[in-house]
């Protein structure tokens, strides 16, 4: 937050900054507008921009469920060290409606600086909480472009008065807007450079100061790239070898299917847009069966469809990767805000004894890796493999290290070398894990097997007799138990005992791990656990929770009949302890550090323990 | 992906190099169907069609979904895939899109094809992926005994429709042709020799091609199909000869005449499959890529968003 870091400006190295620059370390910057308003295209150049140079980024969207119109924000937290929310409160907030302001001040910190457009906005002239600065944001952009764009160009004004007052580096940002709208023609790169450079060169007065990002001591030099989730997986996957796809569109999943169907035909690859979710996971087994690892995906409502095949799947211990971008449920429910509930039905959903493996990521990066993963896990095992994302991952812009594609990519074509005699794809084998055969692939025996959902033996037929049965539940299950014992053992985020230990999963992640931060910078004994395989769950969490006085589980769901989250009701089953409580909610917005930090303060309090720090 | 299943056809084992097979060699389970079942004509026919073209046995993929003649693979000692009710269509669609080496059949009912996965049909067959559907239809759910299908004609009575089926029943030929299916022929299994020339056509086929084949329940629905049969005084009526398959509206009045109608092709057009459309993607964004491998492409990719 831009006034507790402020460092003192005569330690500057090189002194090349502008006069009366306040150095910071990271800042929050909110716009708030209307979804036409191309906020979004603002966050995205400022988080491409400090993944060009060494600061790091984290960026927060909301969108509104309607097509057109309605609402929207975008927060940006850039910062020189690493990132890992995307703030709690805002050092600056940009207001373009009445309704963006009167909606979103209260997020503005105390001394905090306000931006309105003082075309549309007419702020509290009484307050002294904040400093606001009216800009014609509206008029100036009409100025600066006019004829037809109207005020097509606010939000590129804007970012040229944030890229004055942070000094941002202006010919690297002109290179990138001439690139991204390069396809739009002539008229339109004028218009945009020409709001830029109103908007750079609007005097803002005294008002208010410019900022300086402080080089971090550790100075990154490795090189970042900058993506959002749903990227993240897709290019995952083109580098697991995926090269079979099939979807059907659904908010938030969508954007990983357009990737796909553009990328994958250069990979020769092939991604079909299916008639409903039941023919893109059917697809996605059909192209398994044939020899490629496939992918489908979608958002909650789109999984329960999936989960019939899904059964499928695991009876026929096809591999196969799901990727599930969770939004707010049941049924249709917030199809634009994250929440964390479909834990559950990632890990229990359909009907028999179906175990599949689970995995969360935590962050964009590890979405990339993640799918990887997934993708190597799903053809080591035989198994269907669900990514549980989200929609806050989906949407942020992240800056992470550039990985090592030389060494990432894979072929994994399939293998056709013949097989038998007495092949038996469903072995009883100690490791439970069953070995296809493509169809193409010659038998010496002259026998070949058929693949079903209905009970077989080892050898594929049909069997329904009670021994059989009894042995191929048991051999599914002891695969993945076979997994969990390889999995790395789990490992906290500070001491491994302590008071209280935060467990979270998926997006949570980053939030949880800067709580622990600000409780331990005050002298607190709190540690974190991320739990990134769901199921099956790794070696070492129960040795974890007994080193802990009391284990939270932040997640974005609700604390069901009986007080627990969907994660820590699993875990309060695996681990049978009562230390296991929950820090639940469901507003449908990422978690903020205050949030943790005051949830786990309330149950402390409820166990009579003096409260931590003061969030 | 594509190309390396291209490699894989050049490396099949040269069919003079094998003895040739007889049906013998393709029997697999004994077939679970009640005596007398329409479904034991249909198995038949298709060994013997494989018999005489000697495609080799890892080339044949034999996908079902669930009914009765959707056990179908199971009696076929070739790849074969027992799915979900409905859903045999799409999973064909994955293994076809993947695998243009395979010879890809899908054998199902009449619920399979127009009631749980009738959206499923739509879309392969407008879709236009290769592959052979052969919906053996018997106008009754037999697998669970006796109830109400999507072909059963008003007044039948089932142990859904006691009093005998109330709703308007589906006519296929008129579904299969609005849903653009590129090859629609109608048989019937108690003509062996009708079927197998369906099948062969179907099959000589390039793009999605559809067989309604009336197969008889014995068990639930006995003498359903004897109107159409000439063993039992009914009338056989092959589609005129001067009926022009490639006319639509044609092909639409011909499925309108009234039971047991007319039995032969329907239908039938060239039109690019879904298979020739997707390869002509991965070939045309190949070369707009240089060839590039997956590791460039990538490459490529994340420089530019660095």
């Amino acid at each position: 937050m831009i006034d507790e870091k402020v460092a003192d400006s005569s330690t500057a190295p090189g002194g090349q900054r502008p006069p009366g620059a306040r150095r910071i370390q990271d800042a929050v910057i909110r716009f708030a507008g209307n979804s036409q308003d191309g906020i979004q295209a603002i966050g995205g150049f400022l988080a491409r921009l400090a993944g060009r140079t060494d600061k790091d980024v984290m960026t927060y969207m909301t969108i509104p469920a309607t097509i057109s119109g309605g609402p929207s924000i975008y927060q940006v937290r850039l910062g020189t060290g690493e990132v890992l929310s995307a703030g709690d409160d805002v050092d600056i907030l940009v207001t373009f409606y009445q309704h963006s302001y009167n909606d979103h001040i209260s997020t503005l910190r105390d001394g905090g600086i306000l931006i309105y457009d003082s075309d549309n906005v007419q702020p509290d002239p009484n307050q002294k909480r904040y400093r606001a600065i009216g800009v014609p944001i509206t008029g100036q952009t009409v100025e600066a472009i006019g004829g037809t764009a109207k005020d097509k160009g606010k939000n590129m004004f804007v970012l040229g008065l944030i890229a004055r007052m942070f000094d941002l580096d202006v010919p690297k940002l002109e290179t990138m807007l001439q690139a991204y709208y390069k396809g739009k023609g002539e008229d339109v790169i004028r218009n945009v450079i020409g709001a830029f450079n109103a908007g750079y060169g609007y005097d803002i007065g005294k008002v208010t100061d410019t900022f300086e990002f402080v080089v971090p001591s550790t100075r990154v030099t490795r090189k970042q790239v900058v993506m959002d989730g749903n990227q993240a997986i897709a290019y995952g996957a083109l580098a697991a070898g995926i090269r079979f796809g099939a979807g059907y569109p659904i908010t938030p999943w969508s954007s990983i299917m357009e990737i796909l169907r553009a990328e994958l035909p250069k990979y020769g690859g092939i991604f079909m847009q299916a008639e409903d979710e039941l023919a893109a996971i059917a697809m996605a087994c059909g192209a398994s069966y044939s020899g490629y690892l496939s992918l489908t995906g979608t958002s909650g409502p789109g999984l329960s469809l999936k989960t019939e095949a899904l059964g499928w799947a695991v009876m026929a211990e096809m591999p196969i990767v799901i990727i599930d971008v969770q939004r707010g449920g049941p049924s249709t429910g917030l199809p634009t805000s994250v929440e964390q509930s479909d834990l559950n039905i990632a890990c229990f959903g359909g009907h028999g004894d179906s175990p599949r493996i689970v995995l969360a990521p935590s962050s964009v990066e590890d979405c990339f890796y993640i799918t990887l993963e997934a993708a190597k896990l799903a053809r080591e095992y035989s198994s269907p493999v669900i990514i549980l994302s989200d929609q806050a991952l989906a949407t942020r812009f992240e800056a992470w290290e550039m990985p090592d594609l030389a060494k990432l990519t894979q072929d994994i074509s399939p293998d056709f070398s013949a097989r038998g005699p007495n092949y038996k794809p469903y072995e009883n084998a100690a490791d439970g894990i069953a070995h296809h055969a493509p169809p193409g692939t010659p038998m010496v025996d002259g026998k070949y097997p058929v693949v079903t959902g209905l009970e077989h033996d080892e050898a594929g037929h049909p069997a329904s007799r009670p021994a059989n049965h009894v042995m191929m539940v048991a051999k599914r299950r002891r695969k993945l138990q076979v997994l969990a014992g390889r999995l790395p053992k789990a490992e906290t985020y500070g001491p491994a005992e302590g008071n209280v230990l935060l467990v979270g999963w998926g997006s949570s992640h980053g939030p949880i791990r800067e709580a622990v931060d600000k409780a331990r910078a005050a002298g607190e004994s709190v540690s974190s656990l991320n739990i990134r395989y769901i199921q099956p769950l790794q070696p070492g969490i129960g040795e974890i929770f007994e080193g802990f006085n009391h284990v939270f589980v932040a997640e974005i769901n609700d604390e069901g009949l009986y007080g627990y989250g969907q994660l820590a009701a699993l875990l309060r089953a695996r681990y049978c302890t009562d230390k296991i409580r929950g820090i639940n909610k469901t507003d449908g917005l990422p978690f903020k550090v205050r949030e943790i930090l005051n949830g786990m303060n309330e149950k402390l309090k409820q166990s009579a323990e003096p409260a931590l720090v003061s969030a | 992906m594509i190309a390396e299943a291209k490699d894989l056809q050049a490396k099949e084992i040269k069919l003079t190099d094998r003895p040739k097979y007889t049906k013998k060699d393709l029997v697999a389970d004994h077939p679970t169907w009640c005596p007398g079942c329409g479904d034991f004509s249909v198995l038949s026919i298709y060994f013997k069609m494989m018999e005489k073209l000697q495609l080799p046995h890892e080339k044949i993929t034999s996908i079902a979904g669930i009914g009765c003649s959707s056990r179908f693979p199971y009696f076929v000692n070739a790849y074969g895939v027992h799915f979900l009710h409905g859903r045999a269509a799409p999973f064909a669609t994955g293994v076809s899109m993947m695998r243009p080496d395979l010879h890809v059949f899908v054998f199902g009912g009449d619920g399979d094809a127009f009631s749980i996965g009738g959206n499923h049909l739509n879309h392969a067959s407008r879709k236009n992926v290769k592959m052979t559907y052969v919906i053996m239809d018997n106008f009754v759910y037999g697998l669970t005994k006796k109830q109400t299908s999507p072909t059963s004609p008003l007044g039948f009575k089932s142990k859904t429709d006691p009093g005998g089926a109330v709703d308007q029943p589906i006519n296929p030929m008129k579904q299969l042709i609005a849903s653009g299916a590129t090859f629609i022929a109608r048989t019937h299994s108690h003509l062996p020799n009708h079927v197998m020339e369906m099948m062969e056509k179907a099959m000589a086929h390039d793009g999605f091609s559809v067989i309604e084949c009336l197969s008889e329940c014995t068990e639930f629905y006995p003498g359903a199909f004897d109107a159409a049969n000439p063993r039992k005084g009914g009338a056989f009526n092959l589609v005129p000869a001067d009926h022009s398959v490639t006319d639509e509206i044609a092909a639409y009045k011909l499925a309108m005449t009234p039971f047991p109608g007319y039995f032969g092709v329907f239908y039938q057009e060239q039109r690019p499959t879904k298979n020739a459309l997707e390869a002509k993607l991965i070939a045309d964004s190949k070369a707009r890529a240089e060839n590039a491998s997956p590791t460039e492409l990538l490459q490529k990719t994340f420089a530019r968003l660095s």
